[in-house]
């Protein structure tokens, strides 16, 4: 079935999408491009990334009706506790299939980046599962604040390589992540979000997909209904908030809220809000909505959570917000930390500072009787913890 | 016909080009660079729009574009650089920059500033053959300017045919795969790879970039292509320098 969702042969979603490369990285980017879809449908591959899910990853993750949650906000509020997966996040469903696909391509150096450090752990524990090199760019910036991710990346034998240009964050460490790839064209670019050139946004989308997979069946066996009323995902670049989407993209009833970082406000000159404060413009390959001055030069973001502190966000989303698709919105720095304090206290969920952000939007949403609203749990709060303990102490 | 065009009518081979950045090392430097770069010698000056994510650029050309950002230059004032000289400058300029530069300045007024410049040609490394004939060829034609493309060791022959096809003033070939930066002598892969494409026979001139550094390595590149173009060597000369020495660099080059 083709869905307006799907890139086309451009890896264009609506004017979104594209692959601005140099010339550098045309052979590399087009194998992949060539490939991608026949490896993932193809019957080994499923096989393989399903097993390695259910017994590595540990999946199907559940979906939990959070009833003090729900009571507090008048909703029945479900969590798809994506914070269970092995490494803590939902970013080994994309690391384990991008592994696969690597493998399939006879690829034996991978390279990503990381912002939070989930992706550089995800990516670093699936080449010590293949006995695959592995180095991870990492912002200096993010280096210092995620620090408990860098003594994993370490232990999982990783190089931990630190970009050191513009502020220091996951922008600049895709742009020496890319830079490496340019210069060492036999490697591969395992990318943690639905962003860069095409084709790498849509394979994301594709391998977090199980997400809202199992979102589909969960629900039905719970509710007797596939589609829920409204589900919720935070959003830098937007990996898990496509992989919660995914299935529902046609299914227009269910209403998509994507929730950026705001950080200290989103008109405080230090936000990460992309939609709301970003115009159409090209960054990591990719023709998008990206946070820019008068003169295309890209703004650098800020929020307290390193995961959602990026410029940009993935074409397939800036096609969500520009046809209406999805309802933007965004929480700021202290909003998160609400939200994550308040769903440890009443739930016992410790949530990563990212996933803190799509539980803030909560309190901003009027609920209607009996709405059914899943929430993607994206991450667990382990990582958070010097954050955390500044707030205690504050 | 095109500046570059024209300069090759008159000069087939041994081109020396020079990369520089605007607004680098001082925000006043873009016009004394290329007067100075013109008195030296050098045959076209490649003009650097500084960008804060450029991502086929090494660290040099990174850190140079970082500083001229931070002394406050933009597409504006470099226009009105440009327009100073004008006049008095014969070297023809090729403007180096990225996609996202001019699509949020505009597309058709950054061409039309361009052309108002006196500059005919473009090098925008991030903007793919494909991007080129959907969206900016036609732009392009309307203000008779023309795109630079690049090829690189991996470049299929069927690719470098149809690069070949649209390329009006010359082809870029990139001596390594690799971001720009000096990195010393050339190999006999690079060699053999130079060789491939010389003899392909191509109709359009071409112009060895990423690597090349000093004498030696400018000679050499000049053996397989009608010249070259040296970027990092020459801002890391002008960081410790200034403006003033030019010709200390380009002249051992040259002579």
């Amino acid at each position: 079935m083709k869905s307006k969702f799907h890139p086309d042969e451009n890896g264009y979603f609506g004017q979104f999408g594209g692959a601005f490369i140099p010339e550098l990285l045309y052979p590399n980017v087009k194998e992949l491009a060539d490939n991608y879809i026949q490896i993932i449908e193809s019957e080994e591959f499923q096989t393989e990334y399903k097993s390695l899910l259910k017994d590595y990853v540990g999946r199907p993750t559940p979906l939990y009706l959070a009833k003090r949650l729900s009571e507090k906000y008048g909703a029945h509020v479900y969590l798809k506790r994506e914070d269970l997966c092995h490494t803590g996040a939902h970013k080994i469903n994309n690391t384990v299939g991008q592994i696969l696909i690597a493998k399939k391509l006879g690829k034996t150096k991978i390279i990503a980046e990381t912002g939070a450090g989930q992706h550089g752990v995800a990516t670093a524990t699936v080449c010590a599962l293949m006995g695959l090199e592995c180095t991870v760019f990492m912002g200096e910036k993010d280096i210092v604040r995620q620090a408990p991710n860098v003594t994993r990346m370490k232990m999982l034998g990783a190089k931990v390589v630190p970009a050191t240009s513009g502020s220091k964050t996951l922008k600049d460490a895709t742009n020496e992540a890319i830079r490496y790839w340019i210069q060492h064209p036999e490697t591969f670019y395992l990318i943690g979000s639905v962003v860069g050139p095409a084709p790498h946004p849509d394979m994301v989308a594709r391998l977090q997909a199980i997400i809202s997979e199992e979102i589909k069946w969960q629900l039905k066996e719970k509710t007797g209904k596939e589609n829920p009323d409204t589900i919720i995902a935070c959003v830098g670049g937007g990996s898990n908030a496509a992989g919660a989407f995914y299935h529902y993209l046609d299914d227009e009833d269910v209403e998509l809220i994507a929730v950026e970082a705001a950080g200290l406000g989103v008109n405080s000159g230090e936000s990460a809000a992309t939609s709301q404060l970003g115009e159409v413009g090209i960054i990591h390959g990719s023709k998008t909505i990206l946070m820019q001055d008068e003169y295309g030069q890209i703004v650098e973001p800020y929020s307290i959570s390193a995961g959602l502190d990026y410029p940009g966000v993935g074409p397939l989303h800036a096609f969500l917000y520009e046809i209406g698709r999805a309802k933007f919105m965004s929480a700021t720095d202290q909003e998160a930390l609400d939200a994550a304090f308040e769903l440890t206290k009443i739930e016992g969920i410790i949530p990563a500072l990212e996933t803190a952000h799509a539980l803030a939007v909560l309190p901003k949403i009027k609920f209607k009787k009996d709405q059914v609203v899943v929430v993607n749990l994206s991450g667990r709060g382990d990582k958070d913890l010097e954050i955390y303990t500044k707030y205690l102490e504050d | 016909m095109n500046s570059i065009q024209e300069l090759f009518q008159k000069k087939g081979e041994n081109l020396l080009s020079i990369y520089f950045t605007c607004g680098y090392p001082k925000l006043n430097d873009t016009t004394k660079v290329i007067s100075a770069l013109e008195k030296s010698g050098v045959d076209f000056i490649e003009v650097g729009l500084p960008y804060s994510d450029p991502l086929a650029d090494g660290p040099t050309i990174q850190d140079s574009s970082q500083k001229a950002l931070e002394n406050g230059v933009n597409l504006d004032i470099i226009f009105e650089q440009l327009m100073m000289i004008k006049d008095t400058n014969k070297t023809p300029l090729v403007l180096m920059g990225y996609l996202n530069q001019m699509l949020k300045y505009g597309e058709d007024k950054f061409c039309k500033k361009v052309v108002e410049c006196g500059i005919d040609t473009l090098i925008l490394p991030d903007l793919p053959m494909v991007e080129f004939e959907n969206h900016y060829q036609y732009l392009f034609d309307k203000y008779g300017i023309t795109n630079v493309f690049l090829i690189t060791p991996h470049t299929s022959d069927e690719r470098i045919r149809k690069i070949d096809s649209y390329s009006k003033a010359f082809i870029y070939v990139v001596a390594s795969a690799s971001i720009t930066g000096a990195k010393g002598d050339i190999s006999n892969n690079q060699i053999a790879y130079f060789e491939r494409i010389k003899n392909m026979n191509l109709q359009s001139k071409l112009i060895i970039g990423f690597g090349i550094s000093d004498k030696q390595t400018f000679t050499t590149a000049c053996k397989y292509a009608n010249g070259t173009i040296i970027g990092s060597a020459f801002i890391k000369y002008l960081g410790k320098k200034g403006t003033k020495k030019v010709d200390d660099f380009i002249s051992p080059i040259l002579n």
